[in-house]
């Protein structure tokens, strides 16, 4: 091969399959028979059901079953890990949040069983929700997803008092929604005691296991099959209840069932961002050293469950500060359970944590560029261990200079474009790299043709095609020869798409099948032996390598905003963004996951926010028109780039992921420029016209 | 949603009998609003007359007047020479609405119809005495952000959504209809009606009645005019505050003046208030501000949407020194 393959901007596999309609996402599928259920949400959010009247829905045509916690069969609702989360399967008739599910209809159509679940007349006993944070019960929870959620290191408390310049604020971020254009969608289908499950998930093996344990049956009469997802980030990481209920009502009228949510029910059940209150509390010495830096993160779970948004983790392996500490502390509502959101954890804590390093460089005087290459740690600050590789400095130089950083005039309020004040601000992005054992089989043909295959999903990242592209590099054959085939748990093991983590996982995957092919295929002098070749490879990382390095991958985010005096509208003029991910396997598919990162970063700052009434703990905004993301007026030509550094080290992909660090900072960088436009902190996202007329 | 029935309308006449004879049924005619409230449950009709066939898309240009019908398409009526040439602001108000897609499809008289984005007139599991009258009102001590500070009661704050509105509003724009009982033209000044205690009767219109065109009286000084709108995002969302305005200015001294708000009203919001402060008065700053003083006298804010008000202020200001400008 001349041209390196693996990094070539290579079309995606399934392009042409996605622009002409014919992949199938989960709701196009239609099977022999299949019926169509639709979920009553509850119009409460506290109480119980007290009664249920079927008569009028019942009576509608096509109507087949009415499911309600009084026929529904009985499952193992709750969880089998602590990370798994309640499922709401009409096992009983008690009410935790709005929109909680009440009962099922299952009809010919969708039409039918739409307009029968309106017609399901359900009363409720109700008692007032509690949704204020303050007086909410608390607790600490022990454990951030395996890390502790309280953590120390030197005297911050100390160190912070004796500093020279302080900064002391709270910051909030409310509760998001994830709207994936594709809604979550399950078809169930009962063979005897064997179950199929077509779902919009992020994790087919995921479905089966846990399904199989609702159900009681064993995993492997579980098939779960997520091929085409149109959008996940996080929401589809796990199977919420309707995927059980689809099964449910699929057993109890005999028949395969269709189950699809509706754009106010993707505000119900299925996760969501938490709102978080950071406490954040950071100190520097006059020459601008950091002295201490304390991150106390309060957020939302809900009555029976818990999620904690691991803010924390940000500022405590960012900078090179001594004296350290964070904690975590939850508040029950009455909301239904949060989950990750792309770049859990780092988005909202970089929000807090660079717009506290922002004010603390006007504090300082100090140029809030400099301030960060001040105190650049060349080691993670917390564990002292060595990065696999870090070129955050790269990262920020060259966005600087691309962004024209140095044409920004310090003080605030000093720059206009005709009548609109014009800010810069920057922010970094920092997240850890994981990755999870996974494996893959490669089945060399007779012909020379080559099938790598692994269970994993295809959510628009590219998987297919880089995947294809790592194995058709190794093996030293045109891309053509190589296909990738994935979708569902009949094939080799995935792990969970989510996390920035399947090319670092399934692709390290793939590296070591296809150099052990590669063996067999040397050994053979090149001829392909009458049967073929296959190799199944099942790639876990030990804990010594895992243990060996810190692994992050990095960020520098540049944003100019323009800011009506007047009437506190913002917009966005220009956005630089550099990241630093390890090897990008694929420019093209790499380039759209980075910009979609910086447009939803863009959209945190500015627009997003899950509007609760808080007397009903009902969401006010539920649906796009009032849910507010942007539009393509509202985000300018975004810069953005990889610096392309191997890493060898990471893993044998030599990826740190690139899905979530490309969302983790943007917001700060915007309202970092506000504050430079306008002279007003905003310390509560989005940044809304009324926030800013001064 | 409700089963309904489908009926094309062939004439104008047919579409009356129709409805008269079926008083559950709704006109259709861009969709762009009914079908939504048709998915929310919030309009459950027996039956959609469909209008679209009827021949009343005309603009026309009379000695007086402009005449718009009904079934115009806003973007049509927006890119239309007579309308950007004599009323610039009625030209904004369009392209400034909702998105390409929704212009393409929306006409003049369903525009002038649509109803609240208040989520709890939205929302059929909360209060709302526009939607359930005797309910209450779910935005007055709820999420109330969006809602209106002028022509509210206790009963209902939801702000009207049309932008095209506040300009017609803002040219003495007249409303024409057709009944059983024959032809009518309305004032859209006395078109709508502001909530009180009844919010669900939101304007003139008789059961069964439909309107047939809008048309705009011409002056020639409409065409120094504009409509500013303040919004969340820069398209496709609805107006947290907007100031049409239309200034005749003489040496200096502003002769006459149109004005009229958007967004922070329960109807579209003409503003004799402020046009009496700007009227014979010099076309400077500190009358702009003393008229939008005026406009906003008698607002009241409440928990989530006070900064309405300065806010309207400040655009009202903006859109007369455009004008002025």
């Amino acid at each position: 091969m001349t041209q390196p393959l693996i990094g070539a901007p290579l079309d995606r596999v399934e392009a042409r399959e996605k622009v002409v309609g014919a992949a199938k996402y989960t709701a196009d599928v239609a099977l022999d028979g299949m019926q169509h259920a639709v979920v009553v949400p509850s119009a409460i959010a506290n109480g119980r059901v007290a009664s249920i009247d079927e008569t009028q829905a019942r009576a509608q045509p096509g109507v087949i079953e009415i499911m309600t916690h009084r026929n529904a069969p009985r499952v193992v609702a709750r969880k089998a890990t602590p990370m798994q989360s309640n499922l709401f399967l009409l096992q009983n008739d008690v009410i935790e949040f709005d929109r909680q599910p009440v009962a099922v209809v299952i009809a010919r159509t969708f039409e039918q069983a739409t307009h029968a679940a309106e017609l399901v007349e359900v009363r409720y006993e109700s008692e007032a929700p509690q949704m204020d944070l303050d007086a909410a019960e608390a607790y600490r929870p022990e454990q951030l997803f395996g890390e502790p959620a309280t953590h120390e290191r030197g005297k911050p408390v100390t160190a912070f008092n004796a500093a020279g310049v302080r900064i002391d604020e709270i910051y909030r971020t409310p509760t998001e929604h994830h709207n994936p254009i594709e809604m979550h969608a399950t078809i169930a289908a009962w063979d005897g005691e064997r179950l199929t499950l077509f779902d919009a998930s992020q994790w087919a093996f995921g479905v089966r296991d846990r399904m199989a344990h609702v159900f009681g049956i064993p995993a492997d009469r579980i098939t779960a099959i997520s091929k085409y997802v149109g959008g996940a980030f996080g929401g589809k990481g796990q199977p919420w209840s309707h995927v059980a209920l689809a099964a449910m009502a699929a057993k109890l009228v005999d028949r395969p069932v269709k189950l699809v949510l509706t754009r106010p029910q993707m505000f119900g059940w299925v996760g969501h961002r938490p709102q978080t209150e950071q406490h954040v509390e950071i100190a520097a010495e006059r020459d601008g050293t950091l002295a201490s830096i304390v991150h106390e993160v309060r957020s939302e779970t809900s009555i029976s469950d818990e999620y904690v948004e691991p803010c924390g983790i940000f500022s405590r392996d960012l900078y090179a500060v001594p004296n350290y500490r964070m904690s975590h502390e939850l508040r029950r509502l009455h909301i239904s359970k949060p989950t990750f959101q792309r770049a859990p954890g780092e988005s909202t804590g970089s929000f807090a944590i660079e717009s506290a390093m922002d004010e603390l460089s006007y504090a300082l005087g100090v140029d809030p560029l400099e301030l960060r290459l001040k105190n650049y740690s060349e080691r993670n600050p917390d564990s002292g261990k060595p990065y696999t590789s870090k070129h955050l400095r790269d990262c920020y130089e060259q966005a600087a200079k691309r962004f024209e950083w140095d044409r920004r005039d310090p003080k605030v309020r000093s720059m206009r474009s005709g009548r609109m004040l014009v800010g810069m601000g920057m922010a970094t992005a920092s997240r850890a790299t994981h990755r999870s054992e996974a494996s893959v089989r490669i089945t060399i043909r007779p012909d020379g043709t080559i099938e790598v295959a692994n269970g994993t999903i295809e959510q628009g990242t590219g998987s297919p095609t880089v995947f294809a592209q790592l194995a058709a590099e190794i093996l030293g054959v045109p891309f053509d020869r190589v296909r990738f085939v994935w979708g569902d748990t009949t094939l080799p093991n995935a792990p969970l798409a989510a996390g920035s983590q399947t090319a670092a996982s399934v692709g390290s995957a793939v590296v070591v099948a296809a150099s052990l092919a590669r063996k067999r295929l040397d050994e053979a002098n090149g001829r392909i032996p009458s049967d073929g070749i296959v190799v199944v490879h099942h790639e876990k990382p030990s804990e010594e390598d895992e243990n060996r390095y810190a692994q992050q991958a990095f960020g520098a985010l540049f944003a100019q905003v323009e800011v009506d005096p007047d009437l506190g509208m913002v917009g966005v003029t220009r956005f630089v963004g550099a990241f630093d991910a390890g090897r990008i396997l694929n420019r093209k598919t790499a380039y759209s996951q980075l910009l979609g990162g910086c447009v939803w970063g863009i959209s945190m700052a500015l627009f997003e926010k899950s509007r609760y009434d808080d007397r009903t703990a009902r969401i006010m905004n539920a649906e796009l028109s009032h849910y507010l993301i942007p539009t393509s007026a509202d985000v300018p030509d975004i810069d953005v780039f990889a610096i392309e550094a191997d890493d060898p080290h990471v893993n044998p992909a030599h990826v740190r992921g690139i899905g979530e660090v490309s969302m983790c900072g943007s917001a700060a960088a915007v309202a970092n420029a506000v504050y430079h436009a306008t002279g007003v902190r905003v310390r509560e996202l989005p940044i809304t016209v009324e926030k800013l007329l001064t | 949603m409700n089963p309904f029935g489908y009926v094309l309308a062939e004439s104008p006449s047919a579409a009356l009998t129709e409805i008269a004879n079926d008083r559950g049924a709704r006109f259709i005619a861009g969709g762009t609003n009914i079908l939504d409230l048709m998915k929310d449950a919030v309009e459950t009709p027996s039956t959609l007359i469909d209008i679209n066939a009827l021949p009343l898309a005309d603009i026309e240009r009379g000695d007086r007047e402009l005449r718009i019908g009904a079934l115009a398409r806003m973007s049509d009526v927006a890119r239309h020479s007579d309308v950007r040439a004599l009323f610039p602001m009625v030209a904004i108000a369009l392209d400034e609405s909702a998105s390409p897609q929704l212009r393409n499809m929306g006409t003049m008289g369903g525009n002038l119809l649509q109803r609240t984005r208040c989520a709890y007139f939205r929302d059929v599991a909360t209060p709302c005495n526009k939607r359930a009258p005797g309910s209450g009102c779910g935005a007055l001590r709820g999420v109330n952000r969006t809602e209106a500070v002028l022509g509210t009661s206790e009963a209902c704050i939801a702000a009207h959504a049309s932008d095209v509105a506040v300009a017609f509003v803002a040219l003495d724009s007249v409303v024409h209809t057709l009944g059983t009982g024959g032809s009518r033209a309305i004032p859209l000044a006395e078109f709508y009606r502001t909530p009180g205690q009844t919010p669900q009767i939101e304007n003139a219109l008789q059961p069964g009645e439909m309107i047939v065109a809008v048309s705009i009286p011409i002056v020639p000084w409409a065409k120094s005019s504009t409509y500013v709108k303040v919004r969340d995002r820069a398209q496709y969302e609805f107006a947290l505050a907007s100031a049409a305005v239309a200034l005749d200015i003489d040496g200096g001294i502003v002769r006459n003046a149109r004005v009229a708000l958007g967004g922070i009203a329960t109807i579209p919001w003409r503003s004799h208030a402020a046009e009496a402060e700007l009227v014979r008065k010099p076309a400077t700053n500190v009358t702009f501000e003393r008229a939008a003083e005026a406009a906003l006298s008698d607002a009241h804010g409440y928990a989530q949407n006070a900064f309405k008000i300065p806010l309207a202020k400040r655009t009202l200001v903006r859109a007369l020194e455009t004008v002025s400008a």
